[in-house]
């Protein structure tokens, strides 16, 4: 799928994010809000990125909101200005199934989304449990109806979403990790990745699912703001287990400052990447200079 | 280890079953729901021990507590049932529909010396908890209005098939949504002696309330104003929010931060000053064992089961506090049913002249349209 030489590394060690422009904010509803009139119109959207873009931060790390859909019909219809752009999906849009699930109940919610029917509803009609068959045909599905509007564009990572990583993790459906992992490698040649708030246990379940140096997205901050385990566990992990970590959450929405917050982070034994976000190019380019100054051996 | 049962496998019971099966002090022992295909689904992937029949689990597993997660009509007789038990007991919001029985409920753990719990999870947001002591400490002075809300997009559309589509059930708005900052509104103020002025409005829904107002008046003439909308598109998820005037400044409050203004002539909390302060959620959030959806959904069980060692102690959260809310509730609908005072217009001095303009002025925008 990819064009680039197989040397290249899978990973740019900075990645850009969406939260900006789908009115999520961990400090601040107000702030969300301005943001959301802000990016209601893609073409807002395409100005950031194609600025991100300029600036060489060429990966999108973004949800499956269908806003996200139209970025991506503008990126197909410019394939060469978008040559270098590349993808990291991560679903679901967990919001979409859980206002779904408050007014249609679990199994109705997840139906509501499934472009064929006939699985869940054989197995619902007749009481039995989800055969393992069935439920890799679940995720197949479930997988290809958020992946569509990615077709023809570079997507090398696949990631699941926090809310369903945990959840499963809690629930303690490891195999569910192995479905995933296995479908995303099999129908689109990408590696599979995991949003977590919860890095230390999520390592040992995916070691139970035999999912293997796996790429994992979770909060690393100075505060320890949703680093569930503590600081010191993350800190462990990073250093002693087999895995591509990915720092989300660096600066903690704002409440730490960019320069102290991304030093604390490209400190970190064995991480291979920041995702951040930004709304002007004065914050992307100086979020890039930083971490060129501070990981200057990996540009 | 605290043995515990899960009842209910919805949205909040699979939810609530995600952070207790990893609690360290926890173990899950039995989980219950109607659905086959749930049960046997669940118990294939994850190893857990289900059960159809809720009489059936504590029956047969030896348990200390339990999670009740049902919809709400059913939880009256469900709550009792395991109090009879001698089990310990959380249950989702709200408690009962008819508030004499969560009364009695109350009465009942009281007396077993039975520790209780109501999902009522916006106590646990570090912002609402900064508001509750801010205002003990008395941060805005005497407070003499709070408008507390509550939006979110549930139902978009003319259609529902869940429990939540019926009021006999304990569907709408008013039980849903509205339940959230009423209950923040007791929590903070304490028990009120009067509701007005309610309004249980549709939207889309055929037979519930998609939006709620109400009048909420406390003693000393504190009165505060209830607004819930579940149909609002504009929301990305639910948004819970509080403000609240006092002679001292004000204080506003959603999940995310909290902002002070105090006046000069006030005297701020340790760490605030005159004028405008604002925390954030950031560092008003504790660390948690686990985290699915929010750090108040682990927070609201770590107190529960800290609670339940303990043996005792600080019962804001119990059963007698949601009675509260619910009897807010009941008093609520009835008065949704009472008449509004009428307005009349022969009073207006010039009331004949204004009234066709109206429909003269309404005609003509659908004529551009």
């Amino acid at each position: 799928m990819s064009d680039q030489p197989p040397t290249a590394p899978l990973i740019d060690r900075l990645l850009f994010g969406d939260n900006q422009f789908l009115g999520v904010n961990h400090m601040s509803e107000e702030r969300a809000r301005a943001q959301a009139m802000r990016f209601q119109d893609t073409s807002s959207v395409m100005e950031v990125l194609d600025i991100a873009y300029e600036e060489g931060v060429r990966t999108f790390m973004c949800t499956t909101h269908e806003r996200i859909g139209q970025v991506a019909d503008r990126v197909r219809a410019a394939p060469e200005r978008y040559e270098h752009l590349t993808f990291f999906p991560g679903m679901p849009y967990a919001h979409k199934y859980a206002n779904a699930m408050t007014e249609d109940g679990v199994v109705g919610a997840i139906r509501r989304f499934l472009p064929d029917q006939g699985l869940l509803d054989s197995a619902w009609r007749g009481g039995r449990s989800l055969a393992r068959k069935d439920a890799e045909g679940l995720v197949t599905l479930l997988v290809d109806s958020e992946m569509k509007m990615f077709r023809g564009l570079r997507t090398p990572v696949i990631f699941l979403q926090n809310v369903v990583v945990d959840f499963l993790l809690g629930l303690g459906v490891y195999d569910a990790f192995a479905m995933f992992a296995a479908h995303v490698r099999e129908e689109y040649g990408a590696e599979p990745g995991f949003f977590t708030m919860n890095l230390p246990r999520l390592l040992d379940g995916l070691d139970r699912a035999a999912v293997e140096n796996p790429i994992v997205c979770a909060s690393m901050n100075k505060l320890g703001f949703r680093m569930c385990g503590g600081v010191a566990a993350y800190e462990h992990v990073l250093a002693e287990r087999t895995f591509r970590p990915i720092a989300m959450s660096v600066l903690a929405s704002g409440a730490i400052p960019a320069r102290e917050a991304l030093e604390w982070a490209c400190a970190l034994p064995n991480l291979q990447a920041i995702v951040f976000g930004a709304s002007s190019r004065a914050n992307i380019r100086s979020t890039r200079a930083i971490v060129d100054e501070l990981w200057p051996e990996r540009t | 280890m605290i043995r515990i049962g899960v009842v209910g496998l919805g949205k909040m019971g699979m939810s609530h079953l995600s952070m207790l099966n990893v609690h360290p002090d926890a173990s899950v022992d039995g989980v219950c729901d109607t659905s086959r295909y749930l049960r046997s689904t669940l118990g294939k992937y994850s190893g857990l021990r289900t059960f159809a029949r809720f009489e059936a689990m504590l029956d047969e597993v030896e348990l200390d507590a339990v999670a009740i997660c049902t919809p709400s009509f059913l939880h009256a007789a469900q709550v009792r049932a395991a109090l009879d038990r001698g089990l310990h007991v959380f249950c989702e919001k709200p408690l009962c529909l008819d508030p004499a029985e969560s009364l009695a409920l109350a009465r009942l753990a009281d007396e077993r010396g039975l520790v209780t719990q109501v999902g009522y999870h916006n106590r646990f947001i570090g912002a609402f908890q900064e508001v509750k002591r801010l205002l003990d400490a008395g941060a805005i002075g005497t407070v003499t209005h709070v408008l507390a809300e509550a939006y979110g997009p549930v139902v978009l559309r003319t259609k529902g098939i869940s429990w939540r589509s019926r009021r006999s059930e304990g569907g709408g708005c008013l039980y849903d949504y509205a339940a959230h900052p009423l209950n923040l509104l007791t929590w903070y103020f304490g028990a009120p002696v009067g509701v007005s002025g309610t309004v249980l409005g549709r939207v889309f829904s055929a037979e519930i309330d998609d939006e709620v107002a109400s009048t909420i008046h406390f003693p000393a003439g504190l009165n505060a104003q209830l607004s819930a909308n579940w149909s609002d598109e504009s929301q990305r998820k639910m948004t819970t929010r509080i403000t609240a005037w006092g002679t001292g400044g004000r204080i506003f409050a959603d999940r995310q931060e909290v902002q002070l203004y105090v006046r000069e002539d006030a005297t701020p909390p340790d760490g605030y000053t005159v004028g405008w302060n604002v925390r954030y959620t950031t560092e008003l959030s504790d660390p948690v064992w686990f985290y699915v959806r929010g750090e108040e959904y682990s927070a609201q069980l770590e107190a529960f089961l800290a609670l339940l060692e303990r043996g005792s102690g600080d019962d804001d959260h119990g059963f007698a506090s949601a009675a509260v809310t619910d009897a807010v509730i009941a008093a609520m609908v009835t008065d949704a049913a009472r008449l509004p005072t009428a307005v009349d217009l022969q009073m207006a001095p010039d009331a004949s002249t204004r009234r066709p303009r109206h429909p003269s002025r309404r005609s003509r925008r659908q004529d551009a349209r």
